[in-house]
C-alpha cells in the first residue's frame, strides 16, 4: 500500500473507532470477564468435539471427542476429561487435565492399547494439542497474570460491539495478542498472537456463537497458523453445562473406564 | 443430556504389514532364520460394546496373523474380556492386558507376561504385553483403588533358535521340554495393588504371587526340563511432578521361592530392584525422560559358589540406565524417538531408534534399528548378532 494511501485508510478507520473512555473497564477487567465466559461458563459443561486439522494442500484430518469440565472451588482450578472416539488408531484413548491457575497443571494420557494410564510432562504454553494449532493453553485456559492487558479501543466486529485489548505475555511464544472481545458476551470473537515484529503468526475467529443452556458458546471457531498455512478447525456439538458433574468422574479410575453416562 | 440409549457394539481394526531384517549376517547358522528374523502379515478386529447405563461391557480384540518367516497362519486372542462395573466396584473376567508401575520398559512390580521377541523385532510397543487370562476385581474404598488379579500362568515369549542367534549354555542335542504351573490352588496367581494420591503424588503398593516367565532348565532322565520357578513379590511406587518434570520411584523385592538359599544355578536368586526416572519436555514437542534402574542379587556368595564352570558370572549388583526422547514434527505426523538401554555394570547396550510418519488418519509408516552392542554377557550385548532393521506398515479402519 502506498504511504499515503495508508493514511487515508488509517484516518477511516479512526474515525469509525470510538475512543476508549473513562468509564470502559481496563483491560484486565475485560480479559477476566473473557476468560469466565469461555473457559469457566456455568459449574461444569459437556460437549461432543470435532476438530479438522488442514494443511496447505486441503488434507484433512479429523479428531473425534467427548470433554468433559468441572470448575471446582472459586480459586480458577478446573478438570477437564477428553476422550477420543476417532480416529480408530486413538479410540478409547483419553486425557486428564488437572488444571491450576498458579502452577503447572498434571496431566495423565490413557493409552487402551497398553491398558496403560502415565503421567505427561508436558509445557502447556508450548504444545500443540494433538497436533492442531491450538495449544494446550488454547483449550483449557490461560492464567490472567501470565499477560499485562491493555484496552486500545472499543469497535464494532462483524455487527457485534467489541473491545479490542492488547495482551503481553511474560514468556510465551508469542510478544503480542490482540482479542476482540464481545461488549455483552464476552467471548472473544477473534484473536491475533504476533511475533516481536509484529507479524501475526496465529489467528483465532470464532465462526460461530450460541446460546446453550443460557451460556453464549463460541460453537465453531478456528486457529490459522499464517506462517506455515496450516489450520484447525473445530465444532462442539451437544452441548449441555451445569449437568451436576461429580469430581470422581475426573480421576485415574475413569480414565481406564470411560464413564458411560457422559462419554457416547 | 445422556440419553438412555446403548451403544451399538462397535468394529474396528488395521491391517499391518512387519518386516525386520538382519543387519549382518556373519554368525548365521543354517538352523537360524538369518535375513529375516521376522515378517508377518497381521490383520486385526477388534470388537467392543456396553449397555446403556455402562454397567456391562466387553471387548474383544483378535489377530489373524500369517508368520512368513515360519510360513505359519494362526489367530491370537489378543484380548477378550467381559466387564461388570458398578459406582464401587468392577470385575473384569478373560484375556486381559494389565500394565502396572511407573517404569519405562523397565519393569518391577508388573510382573504380568511380556513379549519379549515383539520389541526385539520391532513391532508396535501394543505387542509387548501379552493378555493374562484373568479375574480382575477393582475396588475403590473412599479415596482407595485396590486391583486384585487372579490369572492363569502364561510364559514370557522369548527369543527363540529359530529367529536369534545368541550362545546358549544348555547342552547341546539334548530334547527339551517345558512344563507349565498348572490349575492347582498354590499355582493360581495372585496380583495385588493398593493405590492413592496424596494431593498430585500417586503411592501405590503391590503384592504378588507367581512365576518366573522364562524357564529354568535342568537335566533330567536324558532331556532338558524348564520348569517356572515360584516368585513373590512385593514393592511400592511414586509418581509425581517435580519441577517442570514427572519424577517417577519404583522398588520391589523379588523372593524366589524356589531357590531361597540362592543356591540352585538354575533358578534366579532373590532380588532387590529399584529404579528412578525423571521426565520432562525440552521443547516444543520435544521430551526427555531417563532412568536410572539397579538390581541385586541377596545370597550373591551362595550364587557364585554354585555357578558351574565355564558359565560367565553375573555381577552381584546389574545396573542401567534408559534414555528416551522423542521429537514431533509437521503437526505432529512425523515422529522420532530414540530409547537407548545402557547396560553401566555389564558394559553393553541396546539402542532403539526410529521414524514414523502419519501419512493420514488411517495409514502410517515407521522404520527403525535394533542395535545391540557392547558385552557378549551382559543382557543386550548377547542379542549382538540380532541386530536389525524393521519396517511396519499399517492402515487402520
Amino acid at each position: 500500500m502506498k504511504p499515503v494511501l495508508r493514511s487515508v485508510v488509517l484516518l477511516l478507520v479512526l474515525a469509525v473507532r470510538a475512543p476508549v473512555h473513562a468509564a470502559d473497564p481496563s483491560g484486565a477487567e475485560i480479559v477476566k470477564r473473557s476468560l469466565d465466559a469461555f473457559y469457566y461458563a456455568g459449574s461444569d459443561m459437556r460437549a461432543r468435539v470435532t476438530m479438522k486439522l488442514i494443511n496447505p494442500q486441503g488434507q484433512v484430518r479429523s479428531r473425534d471427542m467427548t470433554m468433559l469440565r468441572l470448575n471446582t472451588g472459586t480459586s480458577g482450578d478446573q478438570r477437564y476429561y477428553i476422550y477420543f472416539h476417532a480416529p480408530a488408531d486413538v479410540k478409547g484413548t483419553a486425557f486428564l487435565v488437572w488444571k491450576y491457575p498458579a502452577k503447572e497443571d498434571d496431566r495423565w494420557i490413557y493409552v487402551p492399547a497398553l491398558k496403560l494410564v502415565k503421567r505427561i510432562a508436558a509445557d502447556d504454553k508450548r504444545s500443540s494439542f494433538v497436533g492442531s494449532d491450538f495449544t494446550y493453553e488454547d483449550v483449557s485456559g490461560r492464567d490472567l497474570e501470565d499477560e499485562t492487558h491493555t484496552l486500545l479501543r472499543s469497535e464494532d466486529l462483524a455487527g457485534r460491539p467489541v473491545y479490542v485489548v492488547e495482551s503481553k505475555p511474560k514468556a510465551a511464544e508469542y510478544a503480542r495478542r490482540i482479542s476482540w472481545i464481545d461488549r455483552e458476551r464476552w467471548l472473544p470473537l477473534k484473536e491475533e498472537y504476533q511475533d516481536a515484529r509484529g507479524a501475526t503468526m496465529r489467528v483465532f475467529t470464532a465462526d460461530k456463537v450460541e446460546q446453550a443452556d443460557k451460556h453464549w458458546t463460541v460453537t465453531a471457531r478456528t486457529m490459522k497458523n499464517l506462517q506455515s498455512g496450516h489450520r484447525t478447525e473445530v465444532v462442539f456439538q451437544e452441548i449441555a453445562y451445569d449437568m451436576g458433574l461429580r469430581p470422581d468422574v475426573f480421576t485415574e479410575r475413569y480414565l481406564r473406564d470411560a464413564p458411560a453416562q457422559w462419554v457416547r | 443430556m445422556a440419553s438412555a440409549q446403548a451403544d451399538s457394539p462397535s468394529l474396528d481394526g488395521f491391517v499391518q504389514s512387519h518386516v525386520a531384517v538382519r543387519t549382518q549376517r556373519g554368525a548365521c547358522t543354517p538352523a537360524v532364520e538369518c535375513d529375516t528374523p521376522w515378517a508377518e502379515l497381521r490383520g486385526q478386529l477388534k470388537a467392543e460394546g456396553r449397555n446403556a447405563s455402562g454397567s456391562a461391557a466387553f471387548l474383544g480384540r483378535f489377530d489373524l496373523l500369517h508368520d512368513a518367516v515360519l510360513n505359519d497362519t494362526r489367530i491370537e486372542t489378543r484380548e477378550l474380556y467381559g466387564d461388570l462395573v458398578s459406582d464401587k466396584a468392577s470385575l473384569r473376567a478373560g484375556r486381559q492386558v494389565i500394565t502396572w508401575g511407573v517404569g519405562d520398559l523397565l519393569f518391577i512390580n508388573d510382573t504380568f507376561p511380556k513379549d519379549w521377541v515383539a520389541i526385539f523385532t520391532g513391532r508396535p510397543m501394543q505387542y509387548l504385553k501379552l493378555g493374562s487370562d484373568a479375574l480382575k476385581l477393582n475396588a475403590y474404598p473412599g479415596p482407595l483403588t485396590l486391583e486384585l488379579v487372579a490369572a492363569d500362568f502364561r510364559p514370557d515369549r522369548l527369543p527363540d533358535v529359530r529367529r536369534f542367534i545368541f550362545s546358549d549354555p544348555l547342552p547341546a542335542g539334548l530334547p527339551r521340554r517345558t512344563g507349565s504351573p498348572g490349575h492347582g490352588t498354590g499355582e493360581l496367581e495372585l496380583s495385588l495393588k493398593a493405590s492413592g494420591y496424596l494431593g498430585n503424588w500417586e503411592l501405590a503398593g503391590y503384592a504378588s504371587r507367581s512365576h518366573y516367565r522364562s524357564p529354568a532348565w535342568r537335566v533330567a532322565g536324558g532331556e532338558l526340563v524348564g520348569r517356572f520357578p515360584r516368585l513373590r513379590t512385593w514393592g511400592a511406587s511414586l509418581t509425581g511432578p517435580v519441577g517442570q518434570g514427572v519424577l517417577s520411584l519404583e522398588g520391589g523385592y523379588y523372593d524366589s521361592r524356589d531357590d531361597r538359599a540362592g543356591s540352585d544355578p538354575a533358578v534366579d536368586n532373590s532380588q532387590l530392584r529399584a529404579l528412578a526416572g525423571y521426565t520432562r519436555q525440552l521443547w516444543e514437542d520435544g521430551t526427555l525422560g531417563l532412568q536410572l534402574y539397579g538390581e541385586r542379587m541377596r545370597d550373591y556368595d551362595a550364587y557364585r559358589a554354585s555357578l558351574p564352570a565355564g558359565f560367565p558370572a553375573k555381577d552381584r549388583l546389574r545396573t542401567v540406565a534408559t534414555l528416551r526422547f522423542t521429537q514431533l514434527f509437521a503437526h505432529q505426523t512425523v515422529t522420532f524417538s530414540l530409547f537407548g538401554f545402557f547396560g553401566l555394570s555389564e558394559r553393553d547396550r541396546y539402542l532403539i531408534p526410529s521414524l514414523r510418519y502419519a501419512v493420514d488418519d488411517h495409514l502410517w509408516a515407521e522404520v527403525g534399528i535394533n542395535y545391540f552392542a557392547g558385552n557378549r554377557n551382559g543382557m543386550f550385548g548377547a542379542l549382538r548378532d540380532n541386530r536389525n532393521l524393521y519396517l511396519t506398515v499399517r492402515y487402520a479402519f
